[in-house]
């Protein structure tokens, strides 16, 4: 397989950046308490990758924990809210409402309700994550093609059907966009409630690393919450491309 | 077949109540293939919901095949000017899906899937698109989604087909192709077909008779019968008498537009 500019460019564009980051605090002589140089970033990794990767076990599990709950959840709502428009109109400012509260403002109740530890940070991953899941499933489901409709009703079809056959096929591109938004807040919200209240966490790890004034090791905290996004970013990209490539490929058929 | 007893049908729009069908009678004979025609907004759509069971008069009777209308009729299958086919679904799983909502047919898809499959593929065959059953709808022309979904709209073998004018969105020689399809379809299977459409050469050229309604509310102002002998070939859209018959169609629009 040949590579193409285009694959080269995202390695490249990051390598610029860590080389520019570099020189910029070698030029302007940056003290390391600052902002440190990635080379002393990198050294802190290396240093600390034992309590890093158990930090970052610890933050991966409960994003997936709380975004496992909210794929679940959103996609229950979605469907329910989704099914009528009755009740896609009168949940709808319910939910709006709901999501407009900052989550880190719900934090420390939950600390006082379930104490230090990983369930906030489950709950907060959670809270913050089904929004999105839940608006795309209803409105693929609530913008299912008339004609369509009524060419299955005229058959005989049941809303049942309708959905099985015809709904929740059709949210799949919905649910999938969703998804990909949805695991990239939930890692926020993890994030967030383990910075307020945790004892492990890179969020937990980050704030003693700072209260200790070890900077390049809150950078490479932060260096390790970059990586696990991105990753967790790509698995939902790749799952996509797989599940929904019909969406994809529809795209070009507007010239038909 | 179908029968509309003074059929009106209003309904509570933005602007107050609207009317789209007024004292409409039609009756369409079993194995007859009726067109109506009219200028836009007639309530064209209106006849065809109301045939099928998906809206119910405000007053008056629609009857299908003996009896009254009351819910979704389920002997009718429907093609629109869409095809609205499935993308995530191969060309033959779309024409397939009826299949797997009308009520002898989805209990035995299961055990007889190859014989309905064979179906299906004959049935794709005969209007040319056996060799795209495996595609999807994205893969293809607008011409061939089309005939995939009259496909879709034949394969339970309805005793109605509603068409809501299906070639509309289509280029004069494709359509012209579809409606030999057509002809060619309900030659071979004899079903009842309604067909909406505003092209007066496709209601000469397809149907045995041709009503016109008027503009809303939507009223039958005239039923012709169209002479021409079956089969047809294509040539009758050049025969004199075919030009005075849209001619004379095209006037009486013209008339109930002004009206």
């Amino acid at each position: 397989m040949k590579i193409a500019a285009e694959d080269i460019t995202p390695v490249a564009f990051t390598v610029a950046l860590f080389v520019l980051w570099e020189a910029a605090c070698l030029l302007f002589r940056i003290d390391s308490f600052i902002l440190p140089a990635p080379s002393q970033i990198f050294a802190a990794m290396v240093q600390y990758w034992g309590p890093l990767l158990r930090n970052s076990f610890v933050t991966l599990w409960t994003t997936a924990a709380g975004f496992l709950l909210a794929v679940a959840f959103g996609i229950g709502l979605g469907v329910v809210v989704g099914w009528s428009r009755a009740i896609y109109r009168g949940l709808y400012p319910v939910m709006i409402g709901f999501n407009s509260i900052p989550k880190v403002a719900v934090v420390p109740i939950l600390i006082m309700w379930f104490g230090i530890g990983e369930i906030p940070a489950i709950l907060t991953a959670f809270l913050i994550s089904f929004f999105p899941i839940v608006v795309n499933v209803a409105t693929g489901l609530a913008t299912t093609e008339p004609e369509l409709e009524d060419v299955l009703r005229a058959l005989g079809a049941s809303k049942l059907d309708i959905m099985r056959k015809v709904g929740i096929p059709r949210t799949g591109p919905y649910l999938f966009g969703a998804l990909k938004v949805a695991i990239t807040l939930a890692f926020v919200g993890a994030v967030v409630s383990e910075t307020i209240g945790a004892n492990a966490g890179l969020g937990h790890l980050m704030v003693q690393a700072g209260s200790n004034f070890q900077m390049p090791l809150v950078f490479a905290g932060l260096m390790a919450l970059a990586i696990e996004g991105i990753l967790m970013y790509a698995v939902f990209a790749v799952m996509e491309k797989r599940m929904v490539s019909w969406a994809f490929r529809s795209s070009m058929s507007a010239a038909g | 077949m179908i029968r509309l007893h003074d059929v009106t049908l209003s309904y509570r729009g933005r602007a107050g109540e609207v009317t789209a069908l007024a004292h409409t009678s039609l009756a369409v004979g079993k194995g007859e293939f009726a067109a109506v025609v009219g200028p836009s907004g007639c309530g064209k759509s209106t006849l065809m919901k109301l045939v099928t069971g998906l809206i119910r008069p405000t007053k008056g009777k629609v009857e299908v095949d003996g009896a009254e209308v009351t819910g979704p009729v389920k002997i009718a299958g429907m093609a629109f000017q869409a095809a609205n086919l499935l993308p995530w679904r191969s060309v033959l799983d779309n024409v397939m899906l009826p299949l797997e909502i009308v009520a002898p047919h989805r209990g035995r898809l299961g055990r007889e899937r190859d014989a309905y499959r064979t179906r299906a593929l004959d049935l794709l065959g005969v209007v040319g698109l056996r060799d795209f059953a495996d595609r999807y709808p994205w893969e293809m022309s607008g011409g061939m989604q089309q005939r995939a979904s009259l496909c879709r709209s034949l394969i339970h073998e309805p005793e109605l087909l509603m068409l809501d004018e299906p070639f509309a969105a289509l280029d004069a020689f494709t359509r012209e192709e579809l409606w030999v399809v057509l002809r060619d379809l309900w030659q071979r299977l004899g079903f009842t077909v309604v067909l909406v459409t505003h092209d007066l050469r496709e209601a000469g050229f397809l149907a045995d008779t041709i009503h016109v309604m008027s503009a809303r509310p939507g009223q039958i102002v005239e039923t012709r019968r169209v002479a021409f002998p079956r089969p047809r070939p294509l040539d009758v859209l050049y025969d004199p008498a075919f030009t005075d018959l849209v001619h004379s169609l095209r006037n009486k629009i013209a008339e109930v537009r002004q009206a």
